[in-house]
């Protein structure tokens, strides 16, 4: 029997590509050139199944107008944003996503985040690199000390989770703020906080790991900002919607946020110009998910999933 | 009467107040002193202590020329490879040093290297103040993971013992080389190599807390570092003389390294700036215990010393008995 005929969008991990063209007779992107929707529908003629990537936005025009012989379609991202899904639910077209698999990843990038932006490693790095490093000094760089300290997870999901496990292995003290407090199991020890006054007024360290969107747009703003406790550090490894970036500038400004780290940015890839000025932020290109072992996870698991609706089986990251 | 003391290098403005309080001192907040400023600072003052740090080599010819009425000289540091302590025994003068202050300070630093150097964050961080703007193709840039990965420690006291708590938390595996093996409640499930050639293969990010000296100097050599798996992370807050960093770079060259995160160099400052060229290293100056509590706490701990020392008792935190 013939192997099912599979479209790959964009450039994937190496052993990714080599799987699927083990298990199917795959179309590649080899010059990862960026497609459009037409250019999906375009190329998936006679395709069994779609192997997409958030950066292709599949409208219901785009969704209905797929090719019959278009059972699976996957997507590489835990998001679905880009992804009409009532219009694939009415066609009676599955869709498997990559849940789970980031986060530990992303946690380890939030946990980074804080390090570097409380050590000070940005400043640090550039001080060696530029070659005028004069020698140790009891007084150079000193930044604030991470392990004891207070840190406040907003928005307590699995990354959030995860990174209160590598907290409290620092001997970090954790608090949350989320909607409802978590059972006892998943709360591991942390301290739930339902207003967030004294969510704010507990967080020496303030990771945001929350959702994004209209209801969490700008949360951390001017008059967020005042109630942490002067000199906190800010971590952001979530969502560049979270922040009021004009407000955060001003507080690392004028000292009321010490440091701060951050991988994602309202309008990104562009970013507050104002923050390539400052020396007191530690700035990643949203990375965030960017290790091979997790991009191979996130490959593996989609595969999984388009390889289990062709066998007729019902996938364990069907979108829902 | 206050007692006098000398401050051979600047310190902390916490620690400052404590001595303007309690001791009579030319310049409370320290300046930079050279070893001739400081016998010469000593003598004047017919100060009775001094406080000093790594920077002012304390070696037996400036030991000599200490003044007879100064009863203590206390290093604001774990190590005292600057101190010649045998010297300062020959004339029964105290010195001592502050361990255990900086233990979760040079901890954080270290995981600190480790998430650094396998995440890429120097070269991130390059790209963003360069003005970012673009995105990255699924297979590009990509880090290593630290999670669920396996560490070896080679030295696993008390630094080495905090790395692994840390590294407890991001699910690693702890591996660990010492002379000797260390009782069963303080490896917490570590795995014990008797020798470091047996435990490097085994190693999927390397963190050095051994001590300096003969026995360890340049102990990662090219031999050494062939033995670690293809792709592993290599970081060093503990002692530059335990690197040959010409085998080092070769590696770090080759792809036999993914990265390396390096606090401490082997000449510093002057460090090889082949290091600074390469992509693959993420680089601090010698940061360490670099926070206001810790360099705090390593200041009050010497003036503990100091104090006890002042009062007919011996020091705290003795370097020779």
């Amino acid at each position: 029997m013939a192997k099912p005929v599979l479209l790959v969008t964009r450039r994937l991990p190496p052993a990714i590509e080599a799987r699927a063209s083990r298990d199917y007779q795959v179309r590649l992107n080899t010059d990862d050139t960026v497609r459009t929707g037409a250019d999906v529908l375009r190329l998936s003629q006679g395709a069994d199944a779609v192997l997409c990537c958030p950066a292709e936005k599949l409208d219901g025009a785009t969704i209905s107008a797929l090719p019959a012989t278009v059972k699976v379609l996957g997507t590489f991202s835990v998001g679905y944003d880009h992804i009409d899904i009532a219009a694939a639910r009415t066609r009676g077209l599955p869709v498997v996503n990559t849940p789970d698999v980031l986060s530990v990843a992303t946690a380890e990038c939030a946990m980074l985040l804080i390090l570097a932006a409380a050590r000070r490693a940005g400043e640090g790095e550039r001080l060696v690199r530029s070659g005028q490093w004069n020698g140790w000094a009891p007084t150079q760089l000193m930044g604030t000390l991470v392990s004891g300290r207070r840190l406040g997870i907003f928005g307590m999901g699995r990354i959030g989770r995860e990174l209160a496990r590598m907290a409290s292995a620092f001997g970090m003290v954790v608090h949350y703020r989320d909607m409802a407090r978590l059972p006892a199991d998943l709360e591991n020890g942390a301290i739930w906080h339902g207003d967030d006054d004294s969510f704010l007024a507990a967080c020496d360290v303030i990771s945001l790991n929350a959702v994004g969107g209209e209801s969490t747009r700008k949360w951390l703003n001017a008059e967020r900002i005042a109630k942490l406790p002067r000199g906190a550090v800010v971590a952001n490894a979530a969502r560049g919607t979270l922040i009021d970036d004009a407000a955060l500038i001003d507080a690392l400004r004028d000292g009321q946020v010490g440091y701060a780290g951050l991988d994602v940015y309202d309008g990104e890839p562009k970013l507050n110009p104002a923050y390539l000025d400052l020396q007191n932020v530690v700035l990643l290109p949203h990375l965030g998910s960017a290790t091979t072992e997790t991009r191979d996870a996130m490959g593996n698991i989609v595969l999984d999933g388009i390889d289990a609706v062709l066998a007729g089986r019902e996938p364990s990251n069907l979108v829902r | 009467m206050k007692p006098r003391l000398i401050v051979s290098r600047q310190i902390p403005p916490a620690v400052a107040e404590r001595i303007r309080a309690a001791f009579d001192c030319p310049f409370p907040e320290g300046r930079d002193m050279t070893a001739d400023e400081v016998i010469a600072a000593l003598t004047e003052t017919n100060a009775d202590a001094l406080m000093l740090t790594s920077h002012l080599k304390f070696g037996a010819d400036v030991i000599a020329r200490v003044p007879d009425h100064v009863r203590i000289a206390a290093t604001c540091s774990v190590g005292y490879e600057h101190i010649d302590v045998a010297a300062a025994k020959a004339r029964a003068l105290p010195v001592s040093n502050t361990p255990d202050v900086l233990t979760e300070c040079t901890a954080d630093l270290t995981f600190l290297l480790i998430l650094g150097a396998s995440r890429r964050a120097h070269e991130y961080e390059a790209i963003m103040r360069a003005g970012w703007r673009r995105g990255f193709g699924l297979g590009e840039m990509l880090g290593s993971r630290v999670w669920g990965k396996r560490l070896g420690i080679l030295g696993l006291g008390r630094i080495g013992q905090a790395v692994a708590a840390r590294a407890r938390g991001f699910g690693m595996q702890i591996l660990y080389h010492n002379t000797r093996r260390l009782p069963e409640d303080q490896e917490l499930g570590a795995t014990y190599y008797p020798s470091l050639e047996a435990m490097l293969p085994h190693c999927d990010v390397l963190s050095l807390h051994a001590p300096g000296g003969p026995r360890t100097a340049k102990i990662m050599n090219a031999a050494t570092f062939g033995l670690l798996p293809r792709g592993a992370v290599f970081v060093n807050a503990a002692r530059g003389a335990l690197v040959d960093e010409d085998a080092l770079i070769a590696a770090l060259e080759s792809g036999h390294l993914f990265a390396a995160g390096l606090d401490v160099f082997h000449n510093e400052p002057a460090f090889d700036e082949r290091l600074a060229k390469l992509p693959n290293t993420f680089l601090l100056p010698h940061m360490g215990s670099a926070t206001m509590e810790t360099r705090t706490a390593m200041g009050m701990r010497a003036l503990d010393n100091i104090t006890a020392v002042l009062a007919g008792k011996p020091p705290i935190d003795p370097l020779w008995t």
